[in-house]
């Protein structure tokens, strides 16, 4: 019997599950080699280079490239992991967190100001 | 006989660490969340406690996708603050404490949970932003530390109940230890918080204020809150708020709230912030 998943039909929320999990291995286990400073400077070298390196698919290289994190998480993702990958960036969680909503750092920035994103099933603007 | 005199509660941001690295606390930003904590650095320096048994998540930093334990207790003499992917935290290493974590270790594993026992370690802003609200920026941290990690990451957490019978059995484990030691027991992350998706900066200042109120006074009713609710009304990142039951389950049913805090925002986060002192 498949396991029940009461969690989704929340809009624009991924619950990092068995599934996503385990879809998402090896492109968590990336970021987190990103965690070493050594790393950090290969993979800045030769980002694709550096990818070639891990069992991904080629979805997940070709959204880590684009640096869509809608798509890395869709790919099994987790945000924790993908932090690292932003923090290599020089990015924060509220620049990352912005790019995901589809809105510009300045008014992401202007609506978590004024109190943030309402619960009731909003996503985007 | 060593004993859980108080608990506090506050979320752990990272941005709150980066703005006290740099020298940023100031700030129009900045200021009104620091100084939601200016009662509570004054009232912890007259506390003077032994040892904090800090409840926190790892955020991916110690425990990757190899090893997932639900509850881990860390066991050794200290804990280095991590590289999350900035550099580590400017911040001293975190002194533990093993006599009484190999003892909690022991004891609540004979209550039936099931703990890993994690000697090696680092640590990351889960645990050490709190460390900062609390303490300032001290050359070393002014007590002893035990981390407690809980699995908040993958899913399925532990359930807000499991949360709350755990912290029971940890005060059961601190009162049989026979060193008299004073020790408080912390739970951070939440309140209200979403950090990815379309639906990233989700804010529910009601749910985290009823949130509050019941953790004061109705925390057994709390305590049954399922998953879903947290994800769906305080956002996939608010389910860290059972880490704050078990703060709640460690302490009695009359304890006091001395002190609350609450701010939006904080970076991406609700903030909030408690103390409550332990009955005798």
């Amino acid at each position: 019997m498949a396991l029940n998943k009461p969690y989704s039909d929340i809009p624009g929320t991924t619950v990092f599950d068995a599934d996503m999990a385990r879809r998402g291995y090896h492109l968590n286990q990336f970021c987190m080699s990103l965690m070493k400073p050594d790393n950090r400077e290969r993979f800045k070298a030769g980002e694709r280079a550096y990818l070639d390196e891990w069992p991904m698919t080629e979805e997940q290289k070709q959204a880590v490239l684009a640096r869509d994190y809608n798509r890395m998480i869709a790919a099994g993702g987790n945000i924790y992991f993908l932090a690292k990958l932003f923090a290599t960036d020089g990015q924060s969680f509220e620049q990352a967190a912005a790019s995901m909503t589809g809105l510009s750092r300045e008014r992401y920035r202007e609506m978590m100001l004024d109190g943030g994103r309402k619960p009731e099933g909003q996503t985007g603007e | 006989m060593a004993r859980i005199t108080a608990g506090v509660c506050t979320s752990h941001v990272p941005a709150v660490g980066a703005a006290i690295d740099m020298g940023k606390t100031g700030d129009d930003y900045w200021k009104p969340v620091f100084a939601g904590y200016e009662f509570s650095k004054q009232w912890i320096k007259e506390e003077k406690p032994d040892v904090i048994f800090l409840v926190y998540n790892d955020h991916a930093t110690a425990m990757d996708l190899r090893l997932i334990p639900t509850f881990a207790i860390g066991c050794g003499d200290k804990f280095d603050p991590a590289d999350e992917g900035w550099g580590p935290r400017p911040v001293p290493v975190v002194q533990g404490c093993p006599e009484l974590a190999w003892h909690v270790a022991q004891s609540v594993i004979q209550s039936d949970f099931d703990l890993t026992i994690v000697n090696e370690m680092n640590v990351d802003h889960g645990l050490t932003v709190p460390l900062s609200l609390m303490f300032g920026q001290p050359d070393q941290w002014p007590c002893r530390v035990i981390p407690f990690a809980v699995n908040v990451v993958v899913y399925p957490p532990p359930s807000g109940q499991r949360c709350f019978n755990l912290g029971k059995a940890i005060r059961k484990a601190v009162e049989s230890f026979d060193d008299d030691l004073k020790v408080q027991i912390w739970g951070t992350g939440g309140m209200s918080h979403q950090l990815q998706g379309s639906r990233a900066g989700l804010i529910n200042q009601e749910f985290d204020n009823q949130f509050l109120d019941r953790l004061r006074t109705d925390a057994e009713g709390l305590a049954l809150l399922p998953h879903l609710d947290y994800v769906r009304d305080a956002g996939s990142e608010g389910i860290e708020l059972v880490m704050w039951l078990v703060m709640r389950g460690a302490l009695n049913a009359d304890a006091r709230e001395l002190y609350r805090f609450y701010h939006v925002p904080a970076s991406n986060t609700a903030l909030g912030h408690v103390i409550y002192e332990n009955s005798m």
